[in-house]
């Protein structure tokens, strides 16, 4: 099925157009959550929602999955959020997990990295998936779900031409190859993209930084002895003055990713005449490659003041954009409605009030400012501005060759790693003394290999009471919380991850396996109290 | 953590002065410009204290009264 074959996956309509009885209704039909954009972001939040039983309508205005490879590295936790929608498997299988990367600067290597993944997780570090394949398993998993009749529904070629928030409800107009139709939504998410049409219908900021530089992508299909590796180089000789990147996919397609410099001609630029000879200079005379997509892009790190407004929700590039540096796009974007999903649910059953979604922003904001730093500073690295950035850069990976010290200095992209939401307000304060600080509240839960499995898969996506060496009630609600306990074996993966200094702990973990609060033993009116904060009522 | 040292400390100055000039000697304006870089950033990673690096940075850009 994924073979290549005369068209691509890219080239097929994966949810054509067809008739919705909304489209025939008297009086507007009302939906519970309608998402706009079926890219990576869109579909993640439909398909969590739908798991959790709420009905999720994702209009397109296209009807086949991404256009060319775009996104492609796949980080960690992104893959363990997929885990738990039930396709992050089909993700890591296809993919190419790497975990060495070599770092060049002019005629020669400088150093070499080695990302060395800690044992003991069900998800590797990274993996090198084009987002067509990524789009085309979340649609696949969108059609199993609703063999077994869960309440989600791709709608493409439904273009939306018009958003109001009405207080209580979200109305809006779409465009069909049948004419328009009005749809109520009682929650609208916006995943369309950095050039978000929502984020435009409403008239809302997008305020940030451009960068000042053209990058050409070339997706090329060659039969290479490159190994799987992440080579980056600066100021190459097939490239001078400028940087490249090499990184391998699926199917014998590899990514070459070309700094142009600001004052180009793009269409130029982009014809095959054009960037045949630029891959040949880079891949040598004799290498055979065929080119399977091209694309010029300049970039900014920005991102909304605020991602909630009213019953209008942004997550992804909608709400935030970054420079490509450190995979932290479609990473962050997936973080996102990992971050919403619960809270939505728990407001639409009325179990939390609608102030837990300023958490959402609280929380996504801080994410977000977390990228757009990592990403400026990678940006600023790779493509200095100033003769002065340009010598230090100089300096920096001329040492990184002879001494080890500078090799921390090289910034060709931080890579994304999770988030942690230090000083949310969800959290309660860390009571866990000699605990790991990479488990404190507001950290995502770190995998740990179970007898039987792994942590993440247990902790699923419910509150969990998570007991390490300690005594707890097997069950509590809390304000109609239901809470399970699941208690764990102080293995030294799960004591080193969870205890560290401390001989006992018990967890309050959220729905997105986050930690929510943490003790060195059960305490009920502790408990309760944390439950109480992570859902809003404090 | 110490303080940043704005006193002399260096023994033998007039030594140290004219190494740092003979090590510039011959080179060209960019060479010795990368060697500078170069020199400020092993003396940095050496220094490694983060507050002595942000105070250094001050005194040198000759913002005194935030380099105490």
């Amino acid at each position: 099925m994924n073979q290549m074959s005369d068209k691509k996956i890219f080239e097929v309509p994966l949810y054509a157009y067809q008739r919705s009885p909304d489209q025939d209704a008297a009086t507007p039909a009302r939906r519970k959550v309608v998402i706009i954009g079926a890219g990576p972001v869109g579909l993640a939040a439909a398909i969590d929602f739908a798991q959790q039983g709420i009905e999720a309508v994702v209009l397109d205005d296209n009807d086949k999955v991404s256009f060319g490879s775009r996104a492609i590295c796949f980080a960690k936790r992104p893959l363990e959020i997929l885990g738990r929608l039930g396709c992050g498997h089909e993700m890591v299988e296809k993919g190419v997990e790497w975990e060495v990367g070599k770092v060049f600067f002019d005629d020669r290597q400088v150093y070499e990295f080695n990302l060395l993944p800690e044992k003991g997780h069900e998800f590797p570090a990274f993996i090198n998936l084009q987002q067509y394949y990524f789009e085309e398993y979340l649609v696949n998993r969108v059609r199993a779900m609703q063999e077994t009749g869960a309440p989600i529904e791709i709608r493409g070629r439904n273009k939306v031409l018009r958003v109001a928030d009405k207080g209580d409800h979200v109305n809006l107009l779409i465009d069909t190859p049948e004419g328009e139709y009005p749809l109520e939504a009682d929650w609208l998410i916006a995943c369309d993209g950095a050039g978000s049409p929502t984020r435009a219908m409403m008239g809302l900021d997008f305020v940030g930084r451009v960068f000042e530089d053209n990058f050409l992508i070339a997706d090329v299909i060659m039969e290479a002895d490159f190994p799987t590796e992440r080579w980056f180089w600066f100021d190459p000789p097939f490239n001078k003055g400028q940087s490249a990147l090499l990184h391998k996919q699926p199917d014998g397609v590899w990514r070459i990713d070309l700094q142009l410099g600001w004052d180009i001609d793009k269409e130029e630029e982009k014809k095959p005449e054009n960037v045949i000879p630029r891959l040949k200079q880079m891949l040598g005379d004799d290498v055979k490659f065929e080119l399977e997509w091209v694309s010029i892009y300049t970039f900014q790190c920005r991102r909304m003041e605020k991602f909630r407004h009213g019953r209008v929700v942004f997550a992804g590039d909608a709400a935030h954009q970054v420079s490509p540096f450190g995979a932290r796009g479609a990473n962050s974007g997936l973080q996102d409605t990992d971050n919403l999903a619960w809270k939505l649910k728990l407001i639409m059953d009325g179990t939390a009030p609608e102030s837990l979604l300023d958490s959402y922003d609280i929380e996504r904001v801080h994410g977000a400012d977390e990228n757009i730093l990592n990403s400026s500073r990678s940006t600023d690295f790779i493509t200095p501005k100033s003769e002065m950035s340009r010598l230090l850069r100089d300096a920096v990976l001329d040492l990184s060759e002879a001494y080890d010290f500078a090799r921390p200095l090289v910034n060709s992209g931080r890579l994304s790693v999770p988030c942690t939401y230090d000083g949310s307000p969800l959290n309660a304060p860390d009571a866990l003394a000699g605990g790991p600080a990479r488990t404190r509240p507001g950290a995502p839960c770190v995998d740990a290999p179970l007898g039987d499995g792994f942590l993440l898969k247990k902790l699923g996506d419910r509150f969990t009471l998570l007991t390490i060496g300690a005594d707890a009630p097997e069950a509590l609600d809390v304000d109609g919380i239901a809470l399970d306990r699941l208690a764990l074996e102080p293995t030294e993966a799960v004591a080193a991850r969870y205890l560290g200094d401390a001989t006992s702990a018990v967890y309050l973990i959220r729905p997105d396996q986050h930690v929510a609060a943490r003790w060195p033993s059960y305490d009920e009116a502790a408990m309760r109290a944390a439950v109480a904060r992570a859902i809003g009522k404090e | 953590m110490s303080d940043l040292i704005l006193t002399p400390n260096i023994p033998g100055a007039d030594d140290f002065y004219a190494e740092l000039l003979a090590t510039h000697e011959g080179l060209t304006k960019a060479d010795s410009d990368a060697l500078n870089a170069r020199l400020v950033l092993v003396l940095a990673n050496h220094i490694g204290d983060r507050a002595v690096l942000s105070a250094a940075l001050q005194a040198a850009a000759l913002r005194k009264e935030d380099a105490a």
